[in-house]
């Protein structure tokens, strides 16, 4: 029981970090209609200008994350007004193909300024860990999760209730419309890249500070946000946040049990299950449990 | 004379830099005026109210010549956000509601340009004062409401803007005879609080019964145009528009399409 309690944190944990960058991801798509492979890159950028406030340059944890969320956002902002806006009207394969080839852009500037090896990002949590009940709860875990749910939370306030976001789920729902709203889609295309960097720099950051450090192949993680996407719905944001936490969950208890159960299977299984999920989810429900039905894919 | 709140002079719309769908179109919209805008399918009335309101890009159109002006001040290709700042909404064809969105966030929309709450809440007030079903139904979500309704909501949001000058694409297509008349006397009621309209119809006998002065666009361009009451009353435009019935009731697409084949009106 222990021992699985103890996955399903872990699970709850690594869920998370999936859950930011899929809300990322719809986010991006729902504004715009584009997957963002680059998501992946602002995740790293994002955890390297943690490490720059944090290690480098010796701030205080709290501000240093702060600070790079922001700093992660204008980034996303400025590559969606100098190098998508020239997109809009082009076929969305282009675009897509655009941030995908971003992706390997922003990998070997970050390799550029902070270099190859692993780095250590300074900060409060370590690898102490607290025990409740008999877990041991890693705390960087506890703050995952807990500050997941308050950018998450903050996010669907903003969302669902100020102006802003109203404006914004107009512009997902009909843009021509919203446009003859007065509401500038420009802005809400930049806001949109904002959002999503800075959900992907908190996820980067806080997966930075975890037992793997810090080194340039951490974009890959949002790799594993493309199932949960899928899974939630490439159009929901509720649905992202679920199907991160359920490719988290899942992804963990596999790797609990996968001795046990799939020992012939060598011992990635847990790795793969994420994108076998995926597969199946893109078979029988396309759409995604909460997505909307006449999304198509591209 | 006072500049009108609209002017739009001359104006020629190319789609996808070859079609060229408004040829020379020259149009006003005195200050407190109901002007209906006619023609067939296809004649570019839509393509004209894009044009005035900064969305033709969405469509790859082009103004390439002449000018719109709103209150005398010019805003030939602007921002779809100026244009509406400088006071003109538009309800657009085929209502364009936002479906996922509840009735009162629709409306919220509307006044996206707009700043000072207290006004806003005050256009919000009288929306609800003249369609007593969208203040009853605010927190639902918009597509579950009917195809009147949501004219309604289509309408209430655009007025959500403060409008100096409405636009309107079709507001009856697809209504009950009933609601036709509800629509009708609701743009009247609009007109007598203070607001300009542009009325684009097919239902001939309805838009002329409360313009002052209309026009009848062929092919992208003005045929003809005229007080209200001498279109209704001229033969010709009766014959065009054979079949619209005392009730106001549109023919199907298909009617108009092939009188459409016989009967031109440019000379
Ligand atoms: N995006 C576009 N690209 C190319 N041609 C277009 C486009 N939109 C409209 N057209 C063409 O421009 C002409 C005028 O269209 P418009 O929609 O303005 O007519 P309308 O008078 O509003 O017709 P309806 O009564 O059917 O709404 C039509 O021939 C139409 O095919
Ligand atoms: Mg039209």
């Amino acid at each position: 029981m222990t021992a699985l309690l103890q996955n399903v944190f872990a699970g709850l944990s690594l869920g998370c970090t999936y859950a930011l960058v899929a809300l990322g991801f719809v986010v991006i798509y729902k504004a715009t209609g584009v997957i963002n492979f680059a998501q992946g890159g602002l995740l790293a950028l994002g955890a390297y200008l943690g490490y720059t406030f944090s290690t480098s340059l010796a701030m205080a944890f709290a501000v240093a994350v702060v600070l790079a969320c922001l700093a992660a956002a204008v980034a996303g902002a400025a590559v969606e007004r100098i190098v998508l806006r020239r997109m809009v009207g082009q076929p969305p394969f282009a675009v897509i193909m655009i941030t995908i080839g971003l992706l390997f852009v922003i990998e070997p500037v970050i390799t550029a300024i902070w270099g190859f090896e692993n780095l250590q990002v300074t900060n409060p949590w370590n690898i102490d860990t607290v025990t409740v009940g008999g877990l041991v709860l890693g705390v960087r875990d506890l703050w995952t999760i807990g500050l997941t749910a308050a950018a998450v939370v903050g996010f669907f306030l903003f969302f669902r209730h100020s102006d802003f976001g109203l404006a914004m789920r107009a512009t997902a729902f009909d843009p021509e419309a919203a446009l003859a709203q007065g509401i500038s889609a420009r802005r809400v295309y930049a806001v949109s890249w904002a959002i999503a960097a800075a959900l992907a720099a908190l996820a980067g950051i806080t997966l930075a500070a975890g037992p793997g450090g810090l080194s340039p192949s951490i974009g890959f993680i949002a790799l594993a946000a493309f199932p949960a996407m899928i899974l939630g719905g490439v159009d929901s944001p509720t649905g992202a946040v679920l199907g991160g936490l359920v490719i988290g969950l899942v992804e963990a208890l596999t790797r609990g049990y996968q001795d046990h159960l799939f020992a012939w299977a060598g011992d990635n299984v847990s790795v793969i299950v994420p994108y076998l999920i995926m597969i199946l989810i893109l078979l029988v429900r396309p759409y995604g449990l909460l997505g909307t039905r006449d999304v198509r894919r591209i | 004379m006072a500049d009108p709140i609209l002017a739009v002079a001359n104006l020629e719309v190319v789609y996808d830099d070859v079609v060229l769908v408004l040829r020379g179109l020259s149009l006003t919209v005195p200050e407190g005026a109901v002007v209906a805008l006619l023609g067939a399918n296809g004649a570019g009335k839509t393509t004209l109210l894009r044009a005035v309101t900064g969305l033709l890009g969405p469509h790859r159109g082009r103004i390439t010549k002449g000018s719109v002006a709103v209150a005398g001040v010019d805003v030939t290709g602007a921002d779809p956000a100026d244009v509406v700042r400088r006071g003109v909404a538009q309800v657009m064809e085929g209502r364009r509601v936002f479906a996922e969105l509840t009735v009162e966030e629709n409306l919220r929309v509307g006044a996206h340009t707009r700043r000072a709450r207290a006004l806003v809440k005050e256009s919000l007030e009288r929306v609800f004062d003249l369609f007593p079903v969208l203040a009853a139904r605010r927190g639902s979500v918009a597509g579950y409401l009917s195809g009147g309704e949501q004219q309604m909501l289509a309408i209430g949001r655009a007025l959500m803007a403060a409008p100096r000058l409405l636009l309107l694409d079709e507001p009856s297509l697809g209504l009950a005879p009933r609601l036709v008349a509800q629509v009708r006397d609701i743009i009247a009621e609009i007109n007598a609080q203070g607001t300009s309209v542009l009325l684009v119809e097919q239902n001939a006998v309805m838009a002329l019964s409360i313009a002052d002065h209309g026009y009848v666009l062929e092919v992208g361009s003005v045929v003809r145009d005229g007080p209200a009451a001498d279109l209704l009353a001229d033969a010709d435009i009766r014959e065009f528009y054979l079949g619209a019935p005392a009730d106001g009731e549109r023919r199907s697409f298909a009617e108009v399409k092939s009188y459409r084949r016989k009967k031109r009106w440019s000379a």
